[in-house]
């Protein structure tokens, strides 16, 4: 329980979470999940028992560099507990299905929605929020392309877009302008400022270049 | 128009204290030093950076989450409920519904529509029927299900096209009619049809649409004993305050409405919503503060929607150009109350362009859906679809160019208003006439009339142009402005910053007129507790209505600060000035003062300013005008259309800071492709009455990939000092009102075919492709 070593981030990020491990992350101690079927019931021989919603996992989780030693309900999303249990309100919630983007983060540096992403799922894994690219009362680059370029109207989508940024030029630091939109299309905009939000990637895009690498 | 939104957009004839007084209105300015410069926000470090603490953000000690069971039924009468098991749950703490003491409360949708808040009859899918305080969200939605309600489902409409047909099951008692039919008539419509050359007919329908801003709509309310304390996600505190006092009978002073960020509106946050009665109750309860934020769903179904139309137009031109006459009918349904379904509809047809004869009759219409909100610039973009596509075919049927047509019927003044008024300034012909140089509308005419027809991919550019309702702001607004020892200056106001860049607008204006730096301008505002009344930011009239006031408070400041250094000085302060923060003499350079180090100042702390925001001009209007153009691509065999370019032209009087100026013209745009292109509320109208796309899957909004590479913002930079002292007008509404109809124009002209019913897809174009192709 809460080892993360025996999670392989790798695998995670290639395939998301593996239904393996998202078991082993909440059943050693508390509860064992209800499933009965396939090479799953092989792997747990015993009588599976019912997970109760309110029954809590104690996971740890890596957050913008600090481990935070959680009671988590299974059932709560990444985005709630980021939210509502560690006050880190940057990211936003807009959904809860998977659709906007505001609740975007980075796991293990790939944007991801945290609304559809299990905080037991997240463990073992390297989170990302908007409050993880200041240092300390400063902007990061993408942050201040936003600002410079007025890339937002509302700003309630804006931490996600920043993050959806930060993601793909952290995997791509000189994207093309297609790449840009691409990158840029799970996050919705409502106040329509798509066109500055490309502004800003693309000025972001340059001011980490010249930092010499993402930061 | 509706009495509601009168009271939201207008309310010119208040009589106002005024600064300066009457007569002595300061001189415009000349050369800015900031305004009109593009200015990044006063508050973007705060946005960016997370800072900024939405309502949804609000977490406070001991809180509770709030969640609402609603009516899954279009129209059901509630029998029972049974929240036993619900109250049972972990972590519930409460559980409210009708019967609940305190919670027999009447919910006032329209002034002679008053409702319980929890009433046993449920008109639309979503309605209001019990509500619930937990631990966590999870809880509460546990409790939520776990309640069971006994329904009569009872029969229901849910397509305003079917309401006032023979069996229609009535939506209120007295029938599916909102009020009787509203006529507008000017002139004679069978005189003018009689005297074109050509007359066109054609039937046009706009979907319904959604508002669906990124934060939902709610609040966190706290109680402190017999205060009541509310963050809430708002376009205005104080109307929130005062229908919160009203329906809990409280006094205005002890309801405090706080709303310093909010994530986006569009009109749907004008009004004070049920939920934020709910969370109050459940509050008030529980002893415990609550959080109650809608789903993403229930903004679907409850928070409002622009209105779908069916619109049907006549007109009358002759063989030069002039319009002869206009016969419009529209039909539009604002849900199951009076919501304003028609408002605005005509104001297009009656008003846009010179037209002598014109007839109008308009429908509101009652069906079991949700209640309509007003949506950035109620009825125009619906009445531009139809207005604009029929002056498109009449250039076509006369064989003149659309803009040319367009600019031969410009008119001065305000056509359908009482007594014919001037409007202050007209912009319009420069929309049309630098809009079209600047987009190269003959050469891209000349382009794509050149493209052969039977080719496969073709291209078309379209025009469509508009004035907006109101956009001229007016009283009341108070602001107090208060410069401190040290030269820093505290601009403390009511109104909401939705997004447009309000807060860093009234920086600029204090930043021109005290020769300061923005930056050191702190702002207080959209707190009922500590900020000064002012209406909810909406109608595009933030901007007029609340800069002449901060430039008035400003000016009182100066004065008084003027006055102390003149004193020290001994100078007379009419011969000072104020630049950077020196106080310096006009006459003598040399002579010159720190703000920080003017001793009157010192010994006092502070000097305040009060501004008012005065009348606008008596006799005339104002209004705000623009003119767009744009290019698609129509793939002929797959029905996508890819847009290209636009240019929105806008008159919207003097621009205050361009680089928010052109976010919300590629914001309006935006939004007018999706009323164009992708958005339609889906009711199921047969079987359950059932909203079936209430997410953003399935309901789709311009996405990233969905905007064209070029937008282009070309302000009329006309200062309109006859409106009010800052000579600014309105803009975040034009910028939406032609965008679909230009769309629309360009899809014709590139295929040759009129798609009159939004939104044009990929679907309904090709399915008309096919049928033209069939036709040969």
């Amino acid at each position: 329980m809460g080892d993360e070593k025996t999670s392989d981030p790798k695998a995670c990020k290639a395939k998301g979470i593996t239904r393996r491990r998202f078991l082993t992350t909440m059943g050693a101690s508390a509860a064992v999940a209800a499933a009965s079927s396939g090479k799953l019931a092989a792997d747990t021989p015993k009588e599976p028992e019912l997970l109760k919603a309110e029954e809590t996992a104690r996971i740890t989780l890596s957050i913008n560099g600090r481990r935070h030693p959680l009671l988590v309900e299974p059932r709560w999303s990444l985005l709630y507990v980021l939210r509502e249990r560690l006050g880190l309100t940057a990211t936003k919630v807009g959904c809860e299905r998977g659709e906007c983007g505001a609740c975007t983060v980075l796991i293990d540096d790939v944007p991801r929605y945290a609304c559809l992403t299990l905080a037991v799922e997240a463990q073992g894994t390297r989170i990302t929020t908007l409050e993880g690219l200041m240092t300390g009362e400063d902007l990061g680059p993408v942050q201040r392309a936003f600002l410079e370029d007025d890339a937002f109207q509302c700003g309630y989508c804006t931490p996600g877009q920043i993050m959806a940024a930060e993601g793909l030029l952290r995997t791509n630091p000189a994207p093309s302008e297609e790449e840009i939109r691409r990158g840029m299309s799970g996050n919705l905009c409502r106040c329509g400022a798509y066109d500055h939000i490309f502004k800003a990637v693309r000025r972001a895009a340059t001011m980490k270049k010249r930092k010499g690498g993402p930061t | 128009m509706s009495a509601e939104e009168k009271n939201v957009y207008y309310q010119a004839d208040t009589p106002v204290p005024e600064t300066p007084p009457p007569g002595k209105a300061p001189a415009p300015w000349k050369k800015t030093r900031f305004i009109g410069k593009s200015a990044t926000r006063v508050d973007a470090y705060e946005r960016v950076s997370g800072r900024a603490l939405y309502p949804s953000d609000i977490s406070l000690p001991r809180m509770l989450y709030g969640a609402i069971l609603r009516s899954p039924h279009p129209k059901a009468r509630v029998k029972r409920i049974d929240a036993k098991d619900a109250e049972r749950m972990n972590g519930v703490h409460a559980v409210i519904s009708a019967s609940t003491p305190g919670a027999d409360l009447y919910w006032p949708y329209a002034a002679d529509k008053k409702v319980k808040l929890f009433d046993p009859l449920c008109l639309y899918e979503g309605e209001t029927v019990a509500a619930v305080a937990a631990e966590t969200p999870y809880q509460a939605w546990d409790a939520v299900r776990a309640i069971q309600v006994g329904y009569e489902v009872l029969p229901f409409v849910v397509d305003e096209r079917k309401s006032l047909d023979p069996h229609t099951p009535a939506v209120h008692p007295e029938g599916n009619r909102v009020k009787p039919v509203e006529i507008y008539e000017r002139g004679e419509v069978a005189k003018g049809f009689a005297e074109a050359d050509v007359v066109l007919e054609q039937s046009y329908r706009t979907e319904c649409e959604l508002h669906t801003p990124l934060e939902a709509h709610g609040c966190v309310a706290r109680w402190d004993h017999d205060k009541l304390i509310i963050w809430e996600s708002t376009q205005g505190v104080f109307p929130v305050q005062a229908r919160v006092a009203e329906v809990l009978n409280m006094p205005l002073s002890k309801v405090r409405v706080i709303g310093h960020y909010m994530g986006g509106a569009f009109g749907s946050k004008l009004q004070t919503d049920k939920s934020t009665i709910i969370a109050a109750l459940l509050a008030k309860r529980t002893g415990r503060p609550v959080k109650l934020f809608l789903t993403r769903e229930e903004t679907y179904l409850a928070v409002g929607n622009r209105p779908p139309a069916n619109m049907k137009l006549k007109a009358g031109v002759k063989k030069d150009g002039t319009l002869t006459a206009f016969q419009f009918s529209g039909t539009a349904t604002g849900g199951a109350f009076p919501a304003g379904g028609t408002s605005l509809l005509d104001w297009l047809v009656r008003e846009l362009y010179l037209c002598p004869h014109v007839r109008c009759e308009l429908s509101d219409l009652y069906i079991n859906a949700g209640p309509s909100r007003p949506f950035r610039a109620p009825g125009h973009p619906q009445g531009a679809w139809a207005l604009e596509q029929m002056m498109d075919a009449l250039a076509e049927a006369i064989r003149m160019d659309p803009v040319e047509l367009r600019l031969k019927n410009i008119p001065s003044f305000s056509q359908a208003r009482e007594g014919k008024p001037p409007y202050t300034t007209t912009g319009l012909k420069d929309c049309l006439e630098q809009g079209a140089k600047a987009f190269g509308w003959a050469e891209a005419r000349k382009a794509t009339s050149d493209i052969p027809k039977k080719a496969l991919v073709r291209r078309g550019v379209g025009v469509a142009s508009c004035v907006w309702f109101v956009g001229g702001g007016g009283p009341p607004s108070t602001v107090i402005l208060r410069l401190f020892s040290d030269g820093s200056v505290n601009l403390n106001m009511g109104a909401s910053d939705i997004g447009t860049g309000t807060k860093t607008v009234m920086a600029l204006v204090v930043a021109e007129e005290l020769g300061v730096k923005p930056d050191i301008i702190q702002i207080e505002h959209a707190d009922t507790g500590t900020t000064q009344y002012a209406t909810a930011s909406g109608g595009s009239k933030t901007v007029p209505t609340e800069s002449p006031a901060v430039r008035a408070a400003a000016i009182e400041v100066k004065q008084q600060l003027l006055k102390l250094a003149g004193e020290e000085m001994k100078l007379d302060p009419s011969a000072l000035t104020i630049e950077g923060g020196v106080v310096v003499s006009a006459n003598d350079p040399s002579k010159k003062l720190k703000i920080a180090e003017i001793p009157g100042l010192k010994s006092r702390g502070v000097i305040v300013g009060i501004g008012y925001r005065g009348p606008n001009p008596k006799n005339k209007f104002v209004n705000p005008f623009c003119a767009q153009f744009c290019e698609v691509e129509v793939d002929m065999r797959t029905g996508e259309v890819k847009i290209i370019r636009f240019l929105s032209a806008n008159d919207s009087g003097r621009v205050m800071n361009r680089l928010t100026y052109n976010n919300q013209v590629i914001g309006g745009i935006t939004m007018g492709i999706g009323l164009a292109t992708t958005e339609r509320r889906i009711l199921d109208g047969s079987q359950t009455g059932k909203m079936v796309n209430r997410n953003w899957h399935d309901y789709k909004l311009p996405t990233a990939l969905d905007v064209p590479a070029l937008i282009t913002s070309l302000p009329i930079d006309r200062p309109d000092d006859e409106a009010n002292i800052t000579g600014s007008k309105g803009l975040g509404e034009p910028v939406t009102i032609p965008t679909a109809a230009a769309i629309a124009n360009a899809i014709y002209d590139a295929t040759g075919i009129r798609m009159a019913v939004s939104p044009i897809n990929p679907v309904t174009l090709c399915e008309v492709l096919a049928k033209s192709r069939k036709e040969g």
